[in-house]
């Protein structure tokens, strides 16, 4: 029973779905566009622990065959529930009233607007059609997922290299649909060259997620644990928010560096993302620089908004972080919990088993039973605990630390408009001092100094204007998109623990009747 | 009776809200005692009656002898508590009366029915354990510690679900107390015992020698002595197929009911921790929402009040499964205990009565002594009997009050869980409404 929780590196439907869906297969195959009803995502429907099968990666978007087994698979979902799960018939309930809830199931129009905003993978193998289907102004139909995370190599050397496949109809692609296989420092390049060239305008570009040694090691030295998998399914998941996030981004999906991570084939490996190299180390000291910079300027704004947005987005990050500490303890209470209802159960076993009465021993080995499915329900509210709310509010500080850095990018500009008015100045006094004591060459060099840096002035100005336009109008998006993102992820939390309650109540139930029938 | 207790807490918290922790601790126990007395002389609903019967069913039916502890006062360390008795019976010199008594001195009774040669035969009810208020004495302490860095809001909340700890240690107490003392009452042969009628109407103050060292270390050591029995004992041939089937499952279940017990004590104070993190979300997110100006104001807000509820009911969650499964199980694993020693001092006459046979046997050989030789064997044999039929009564009436009070208690405790889950369930779905519609 607690197999079927467990956090399994997603696998696509293969072999599974495709049996019974085959025939559907003749009428679909031509047809790409038509892949992909309204809002069940098929990115969604991959990530259902398949434990049957894992053999065949078949590609999510590209072949027709296996996308109408996707296809297909989600009409057929709502009432089978592929679930290799025992409790298919709880699952069958709980993801048909989720379907009524969703208005366009049914929709084959290949117009289907998408917003790729908000469309996290559904974590939770039982919630298949959790995604939301909100029209927003900006219409996009785009979409990404990241999926199938797959060791290549072997020892320290290994890595693990991720699908990333997407679906769009916008003309600036190629193709509909396509994936490629990209690896972590990918990621983390994309970042970097995204960074080097739109912050300076002010944009909020949002961060990857974040390395981490200790887990990759594990993954690495091939530990198989539920540790690395919970690892590896964390990292997927992050890494695919951050590329919905990027695209959702009108101007950074404009962005050719964009097109080229998510088109092409073979990508030059990313340099100076390892943190120990030459780069990294001249990151580290350049944010150290920064950091001494930003507590010496302060800007004299007209404009008390931004100063007022930032110490709003500072006290936001603190309380966010302290939240995030306590939602944290709460995974790892609920995870003691799992483990001592475990033991627990076991004990109630053994002691059902040397009772004499037979009626009570029944009944005490019912009770361990519950117990047991107790626990597995523990281990699935643990993982969305995690899942859903921990990182959700991880992604977010991180955001808003992003945010900050915008913030301090206009505070730069401004300093360079503000250096470069002063030089001016000085410029000028000189030609003032050159002109009382009359040096006619000089005096010409000063005038096309003045007159360059007067130039510079001007842009500098004009730079400033710019951002601060910028990073008012991506603030105001920002701040409605984490809007949306909270509600959403806040309803699918508390959808999931209504059905881990709903259960609950089943379980019980079932045991009640053995509990009278002690004699 | 929580509402008596809120409107309570809050004088307590008006008054104490200055004073340091330790001052605090002593106040509030006495407020308990006060409290306590109102709730029991207000109103002993059924399901206080329930709970006190839980454990052990049929007591106190017996209209002659009736015995309950209404109130009980918790001083430092000490817990005094008044016993109260109703009786009939001629033997007593009042109809009703109560006194004081502290733990010592049930636990003087126990030892003095446990030695009592005639009583050897019976299973006598296990002493009821020491109170223990170290749990969220420690608790508290921590809390003390780092109140600096929680709100106001959330250092009161922290504050009533230890307050809540506390009391409801203090109840179980009272009822394990109380239990002990009516199936003394409800046993035909023990209500009759003598120091038991001491026990109850003695009104002047027992002044029981507290075991000195000497004492303590000499009982260790008969315990010890006896463990060392238990083991050459166990290895006597058994000549009654209902008492050797009685040994080898008591041994059996009381070792695993000792370690099921240990589990579910684990696993309910798991459930105590998540309630308590409810808490401290709840309180951030409040304090998040009081910052945020954004469209997500109101939202924190509910989601914070939502923590609230959910976390008030996991923590009944929690306790009530400390009282329906715990509870129950640490009571058998002492009950069966008993049991054991029963069968413990039965082994000892059988072991006993086969001295004896050899013993005649040495003086029919040496043929002087044979008279005493043999009554020292009737003796024995006779004891032995007398062991063996009430030993038979006892473990079969014994088997048959298990059964009924752990039915009884899976019942509830299903039921319970039950409850819980549907409120929560209800509670979830009026969030997740006014989310969806706002």
């Amino acid at each position: 029973m607690a197999a079927s929780s467990r956090r399994n590196p997603p696998p696509l439907p293969g072999a599974e779905n495709q049996d019974p869906l085959s025939e559907m297969a003749d009428e679909d195959s031509d047809e790409g566009e038509d892949i992909f009803v309204g809002n069940s995502n098929p990115v969604a429907e991959a990530f259902q622990p398949d434990t049957a099968n894992g053999e065949e990666p078949a590609d999510l978007f590209s072949e027709a065959e296996t996308s109408t087994a996707v296809n297909s698979s989600i009409t057929t979902s709502k009432s089978n529930g592929v679930h290799s799960d025992n409790e298919n018939d709880l699952f069958a309930e709980v993801s048909v009233e989720l379907s009524m809830e969703n208005p366009s199931t049914t929709a084959k129009s290949s117009g289907a607007e998408f917003t790729p905003s908000l469309t996290r993978s559904a974590t939770q193998p039982e919630s298949m059609e959790q995604l939301e289907e909100e029209k927003d102004e900006d219409s996009f139909d785009m979409e990404v997922a990241v999926t199938n995370p797959e060791k290549i190599g072997d020892g320290m050397n290994a890595y693990m290299a991720y699908k990333v496949s997407t679906r769009t109809t916008l003309p600036m692609f190629r193709n509909r649909t396509f994936s490629v296989w990209r690896r972590f420092s990918d990621f983390l390049g994309l970042y970097e060259k995204l960074s080097v060239k739109h912050s300076l305008n002010g944009c909020i570009i949002p961060p990857p997620p974040e390395k981490s040694v200790v887990g990759m090691t594990k993954v690495k030295v091939g530990k198989d644990d539920s540790s690395s998998a919970d690892f590896v399914e964390r990292r997927r998941a992050a890494l695919e928010r951050y590329l919905q996030r990027v695209v959702c981004h009108p101007s950074l999906l404009q962005d050719p560096d964009v097109r080229e991570f998510l088109e092409r084939d073979e990508l030059p490996r990313a340099v100076g993302t390892h943190t120990l190299s030459g780069a990294g180390f001249l990151k580290m000291i350049n944010r150290a620089s920064d950091a001494v910079s930003k507590m010496t300027i302060k800007i004299s704004d007209s404009d008390a908004w931004f100063d007022n947005k930032l110490q709003e987005v500072e006290s936001e990050e603190l309380q966010l972080r302290k939240l995030h500490a306590v939602v944290d303890s709460l995974v790892n209470h609920r995870k003691e919990l799992c483990g001592n209802t475990a033991v627990f159960a076991k004990s109630m076993a053994m002691l059902g088993n040397s009772e004499d009465n037979t009626a009570l021993s029944r009944a005490l080995s019912q009770l361990a039973e519950v117990e047991d499915k107790m626990e597995t329900l523990h281990q699935e509210q643990a993982a969305s605990d995690f899942f859903i709310l921990a990182e959700l509010l991880a992604d977010y500080i991180r955001l808003l630390g992003a945010v900050r850095g915008c913030f301090e990018q206009r505070m730069k500009t401004w300093q360079r408009w503000q250096e470069a008015q002063s030089t001016l100045q000085k410029k000028r006094e000189v030609e003032a001092k050159l002109l009382w004591a009359n040096k006619p060459d000089k005096l010409q060099q000063a005038k096309e100094e003045i007159t360059e840096w007067e130039g510079k002035v001007t842009q500098y100005e004009r730079d400033f204007d710019r951002i601060s336009v910028t990073v008012r109008k991506e603030f105001l998006r920002f701040e409605k998109e984490k809007s949306k993102d909270f509600k959403s992820q806040i309803v699918k939390y508390l959808e999931s623990l209504l059905q881990s309650q709903q259960r609950h109540v089943k379980f019980w139930e079932a045991f009640l009747p053995e509990a009278k029938a002690i004699a | 009776m929580y509402l008596l207790w809120d409107s309570w807490c809050g004088v307590c918290f008006q008054k104490l809200a200055n004073i340091d922790l330790q001052h605090t601790i002593c106040t509030f126990l006495l407020y308990i005692y006060i409290f306590y007395i109102t709730i029991m002389t207000s109103t002993i609903d059924d399901s206080d009656k329930e709970k006190a019967l839980s454990v052990s069913v049929d007591l106190n039916n017996d209209t002659s002898l009736l015995i309950d502890i209404p109130d009980a006062l918790c001083e430092r360390d000490k817990v005094k508590f008044t016993v109260h008795t109703k009786t009939t019976l001629s033997s007593f010199q009042k109809p009703d009366f109560s006194v004081p008594r502290q733990h010592e001195d049930f636990i003087w009774l126990h030892d003095a029915l446990v030695e009592t040669e005639d009583y050897a035969g019976l299973i006598i009810p296990p002493a009821p354990p020491k109170p223990d208020f170290e749990s969220p004495r420690e608790k508290m302490h921590k809390l003390g510690e780092g109140e600096a860095t929680m709100t106001k809001e959330e250092y009161t909340k922290m504050k009533q679900e230890l307050e809540a700890e506390y009391l409801a240690v203090f109840k179980k107490t009272v009822q394990v107390h109380e239990v002990f003392l009516q199936r003394l009452s409800s046993h035909p042969v023990l209500s009759k015992d003598r120091n038991f009628q001491i026990f109850l109407e003695y009104d002047q103050d027992l002044s029981v020698r507290r075991k000195n060292a000497k004492e303590t270390f000499g009982s260790f050591f008969k315990n010890m002595v006896k463990s060392a029995d238990e083991v050459i004992i166990s290895g006597i041939k058994e000549v009654d197929d209902f008492f050797e089937q009685e040994k080898t499952f008591l041994l059996d279940y009381s070792s695993k009911i000792k370690d099921s017990t240990a589990r579910a004590e684990k696993m309910t104070r798991s459930h105590k921790n998540i309630a308590d993190d409810y808490i401290h979300i709840s309180s951030t997110l409040s304090s998040v929402s009081v910052d945020d100006n954004t469209a997500l104001k109101k939202h924190f807000e509910k989601l914070s009040d939502l923590f609230e509820k959910l976390r008030k009911v996991e923590g009944r969650v929690a306790s009530d499964q400390e009282l329906k499964l715990t509870e129950l199980l640490r009571y058998y694993m002492r009950d069966i205990q008993a049991a054991k020693d029963l069968l413990y001092r039965r082994a000892r006459t059988l072991a006993d009565y086969e001295n004896s046979n050899k013993a005649l046997g040495k003086a029919r050989l040496k043929s002087k002594d044979v008279a005493a030789a043999e009554e020292q064997q009737q003796q024995c044999l006779q004891r032995f009997n007398k062991l063996s039929e009430s030993g038979k009564r006892e473990l079969t009436s014994f088997k048959g009050r298990r059964v009924v009070a752990f039915r009884k208690n899976l019942i509830e405790m299903a039921e319970l869980e039950i409850k819980h889950a549907k409120n929560n369930m209800s509670l979830l779905q009026d969030c997740i409404e006014l989310f969806k519609s706002s």
